[in-house]
């Protein structure tokens, strides 16, 4: 016995980590995301083909990868950062490819005559993409950006190895300590399903509400 | 102080990472066909079996859909034993990824099962084939081969996420890398060649998955094709 309410408490204060790193890591690698999906959708080649071997090669290797390697990268640039930014970075990377992907692919499911119409009023491509396409397309991409999220409110999970003490952390600290793993790990995994349910519920009704007209 | 790659030390123990690379295709390889095998399993339950069965199969679903694999991983390595069940770390690999794994491909099946359209379902009942038949010649094959794309890139997904059975100390890539890295020093050398692997053996695994769903599904993907891009006219 042992476990009590404050660990308990002690696992929803480093859920707040998990939260607070999850909207960091989205916001940065939307962002990042967001200009390699429009860069991907460039009619240069050259500029199209290098996102496109950077989406594909980022999203070939694992996130622990990603980690480790922003992580020691950084620290060999002389970078000395807080477990908390280096994290964010490294899963805003990871982030940014799966984005871009899901964006592109938003972008590109705007109707073509969109683009010709906007064009034919003399709108330069900035403009066609400000009040014609993105509007659009930020509507279609919404379930599958939210199903995203859930995706990465759960790989934040692996950050415990550069030191960062997250809810999957916090769960290995208390299991060290009272060695009850069933009940500790299966508290753990409560408190992720009771954040990324909700999330996989929005995405679905998202999709239903959204499609509604292409239902049969 | 200016940096200089040093690969040498890294690659003067190749051998402990290619067996870590070995052991990630056998993990993979195994999780793949079992968390298939499971989800087809499932998915005859949810289509055939009574509706309790069916409301067990989507509660399966959504737990392992919405918590990490890494919890899962602890649960079933550390949690197990609680209950008297003992297993290797490399067993509790094989059995966290099959089940997660099984979960997702359920869920992507369902999306296969339900495009199939209902009358086919009566015309299967009027050439008189049992439900069984129907299930699977009409139901099943057709669903799997319409979803075969998703399906392979959540295997991919799986093969990449087998790295983080390391953290139960599995000597698979990142396990092995661990090593390298504890013994060498070379940190960023050594999970820059970690990572070629997995890079090559994601692609690998893409272009066999490919070829697969070609030789498998032959007739049906091209019906699959002619239907997308109907839809998307």
């Amino acid at each position: 016995m042992g476990l009590g309410l404050s660990e308990v408490s002690f696992l929803f204060e480093s859920a707040g980590w998990t939260l607070l790193l999850t909207v960091i890591a989205f916001l940065s690698g939307g962002v990042i995301g967001g200009f390699v999906a429009i860069l991907r959708l460039s009619r240069n080649r050259v500029v199209s083909g290098a996102t496109t071997v950077y989406i594909q090669v980022l999203q070939s290797i694992p996130v622990l990868m990603i980690l480790f390697l922003s992580y020691y990268g950084l620290a060999l640039a002389g970078l000395e950062l807080p477990p908390l930014i280096a994290a964010s970075i490294s899963l805003g990377l990871y982030v940014s490819a799966y984005l871009a992907e899901i964006w592109r692919g938003s972008i590109e499911a705007v109707p073509y005559q969109q683009w010709e119409a906007s064009s034919s009023l003399a709108l330069t491509p900035t403009q066609q993409y400000a009040h014609v396409i993105l509007p659009q397309a930020i509507r279609i991409s919404l379930p599958p950006t939210v199903g995203f999220l859930v995706q990465l409110v759960k790989n934040t999970s692996i950050v415990s190895v550069v030191g960062f003490v997250d809810l999957a952390r916090a769960g290995q600290l208390l299991n060290n300590a009272f060695f009850q793993p069933f009940r500790i790990f299966g508290t753990v995994a409560a408190i992720y399903f009771l954040i990324c349910f909700p999330l996989s519920r929005l995405s679905r009704y998202l999709e239903r509400v959204f499609h509604a007209g292409r239902r049969r | 102080m200016k940096f200089q790659f040093q690969f040498e030390p890294v690659f003067a123990q190749l051998g402990i990472i290619l067996q870590g690379a070995l052991l990630t295709i056998e993990l993979s390889a195994g999780a793949i066909v079992l968390g298939f095998v499971v989800a087809v399993l499932l998915s005859a339950v949810r289509a055939m079996g009574p509706r309790w069965a069916g409301w067990l199969v989507d509660a399966y679903v959504e737990l392992l859909r919405n918590t990490p694999f890494v919890v899962q991983l602890f649960m079933v390595f550390f949690g197990l034993p609680e209950l008297g069940i003992r297993l290797s770390a490399t067993q509790a690999a094989l059995l966290a990824m099959t089940l997660n794994l099984s979960a997702y491909a359920t869920e992507i099946i369902r999306a296969g099962v339900e495009s199939i359209h209902h009358s086919q379902l009566e015309a299967g009942y009027s050439l008189a084939l049992t439900s069984r038949q129907v299930f699977q010649h009409v139901v099943l094959v057709p669903a799997v081969a319409k979803v075969w794309p998703a399906l392979s890139s959540q295997f991919v997904l799986m093969m990449l996420a087998s790295s983080i059975t390391s953290f139960i100390s599995v000597q698979e890539i990142s396990g092995a890398a661990a090593v390298i890295e504890s013994r060498s020093f070379r940190s960023i050398e050594t999970y820059l060649v970690a990572t070629a692997i997995y890079l090559g053996l994601a692609l690998a695994l893409k272009l066999i998955l490919f070829t697969i769903g070609r030789f498998a599904f032959p007739r049906v993907s091209g019906l699959a094709r002619v239907q997308t891009k109907g839809e998307a006219a």
